[in-house]
């Protein structure tokens, strides 16, 4: 059985006239979101997409782009609690 | 006249692919919370079994279980492990603080003088830390070129045996069941304190005499717990719908149902329906919350994805929560 979280969330954008088909964004995506097509990488199945940055940060060419960030609920409260950016804080479990 | 041997000295650590008993309780502990922030292993330099100057390099946190699982499978291996500082914390998490990351990793190779310990110049990183590190201004700064290796320590031995190459299959995170449950009990245990405390507004309730709260309180907020914690990460994809807090409440509607039913709904009800409404308005909410916080240690949600959810989940289990709360109080006063 498939894990499927929602529809139509994810920030990732592409900018296929950047992308030159190194396939490095094939290779770190954990989810499975991009196909190689005619030499170019696109994005296949973008509701894959957990935003967690390492197809963006690993292109060496900057095509892609997306606001990186942690799905975690509780990091999510504890931002809004101190006004900060959320980030996962491991030190109260159950983030990872 | 400077020679090499005034050079700063090379440490390289031996440690082997065996597990040791104490290593296994100590996984065991930290699935439990126990001491979880303390379980670390010295950055540096590791060998396994007798490498040269050409054998392979794994990168790995320097959280124990991260360290542990790669070890394991490199049992036959000879190679070198270099353990970079994440301030003990895991792989993928320490990849989205930044920790296990681009900076880290030049600084480690210039520490450990890598560049003298082997003749290649090829980093085997774990896919999961890739969204630390930035690959090509690691090979820019130090000159090691960074490869990314499967998702999981297990797939690594297929992975070296077909030339560093991961099958797509080996690049994809999974959750089975296992997976999720094996992350419960820490959920379970982060709600002890909690609860605690909810336990003991409730008794001073009862001894200024808004009670009475008793065992039926007890057992459904359990109830709520175990399903919240527990049941509905398991049965996570089976559950219709998308949102995590959404299945919770589900279960947990189904939950404050069976409750009602054992106290004799609708035929014998054992406590008047304000209760009961009260039961049916809490008891899903609790379970929702909790499964709602679950988003953070499952592998698939995105921070887009569980913002959007929490916008409409909060309001909702507050409110819930509250009128469920009020119709109680008023119940116990009637
Ligand atoms: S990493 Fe960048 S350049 Fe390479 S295939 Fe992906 S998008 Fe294209
Ligand atoms: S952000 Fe992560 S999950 Fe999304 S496409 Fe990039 S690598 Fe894949």
């Amino acid at each position: 059985m498939r894990n499927r979280y929602l529809k139509n969330v994810s920030t990732l954008k592409m900018g296929s006239e950047k992308c030159t088909g190194c396939g490095k964004c094939l290779e770190v995506c954990p989810h499975n979101v991009f196909v190689m097509t005619n030499g170019k990488s696109v994005i296949a199945q973008k509701d894959n997409c957990i935003e967690c940055g390492a197809c963006v940060k690993n292109c060496p060419f900057n095509a892609l782009e997306v606001k990186p960030g942690v799905g975690c609920a509780s990091a999510i409260i504890k931002g809004w609690l101190t006004g900060t950016e959320p980030s996962c804080d491991c030190s109260d479990g159950s983030c990872c | 006249m400077l020679d090499i041997s005034m050079g700063r000295e090379i440490t390289i650590n031996q440690t082997s692919s065996e597990l040791t008993f104490r290593d296994i309780l100590g996984s065991w502990k930290v699935r439990w919370g126990i001491n979880r922030m303390n379980y670390k292993v010295e950055p540096g330099l590791y060998r396994i079994g007798n490498p040269d100057k050409s054998s392979p390099v794994f990168v790995s946190a320097n959280y124990k279980m991260s360290f542990d699982s790669l070890r394991k499978e490199l049992s036959g291996f000879d190679a070198y492990i270099m353990v970079i500082d994440t301030k003990g914390i895991n792989v993928w998490c320490a990849a989205g603080k930044g920790t296990f990351g681009t900076t880290e990793i030049i600084n480690r190779i210039a520490i450990t003088q890598l560049d003298k310990v082997v003749s290649h110049r090829n980093l085997i990183l774990p896919q999961l830390g890739a969204p630390g590190v930035i690959g090509h201004e690691v090979l820019k700064y130090s000159g090691f070129r960074v490869i990314y290796g499967p998702v999981r320590a297990k797939d690594i031995r297929d992975f070296m045996n077909a030339g560093m190459k991961a099958t797509s299959e080996m690049r994809r995170v999974k959750f089975s069941a296992y997976d999720r449950l094996v992350l419960t009990p820490v959920e379970l245990v982060n709600t002890i304190r909690p609860s605690l405390m909810i336990f003991g507004v409730l008794f001073l309730l009862n001894l200024i005499g808004i009670g009475p709260f008793g065992f039926v309180d007890f057992y459904g907020y359990l109830g709520a717990l175990i399903v919240g914690c527990v049941l509905t990460p398991v049965l996570l994809p089976w559950i219709p719908g998308r949102a995590f807090a959404w299945k919770g409440w589900l279960l947990g509607l189904i939950w404050a149902l069976i409750v009602n039913m054992f106290n004799g709904w609708p035929y014998a009800p054992q406590y008047s329906l304000l209760k009961a409404l009260g039961y049916l308005l809490i008891l899903p909410s609790l379970s929702a919350y909790l499964a709602m916080n679950f988003t953070g240690a499952s592998t698939f949600t995105s921070f887009s994805g569980v913002l959007k959810e929490m916008k409409t989940a909060i309001p909702a289990i507050i409110i819930s929560i509250v009128l469920g709360v009020i119709l109680i109080l008023v119940n116990s006063f009637i």
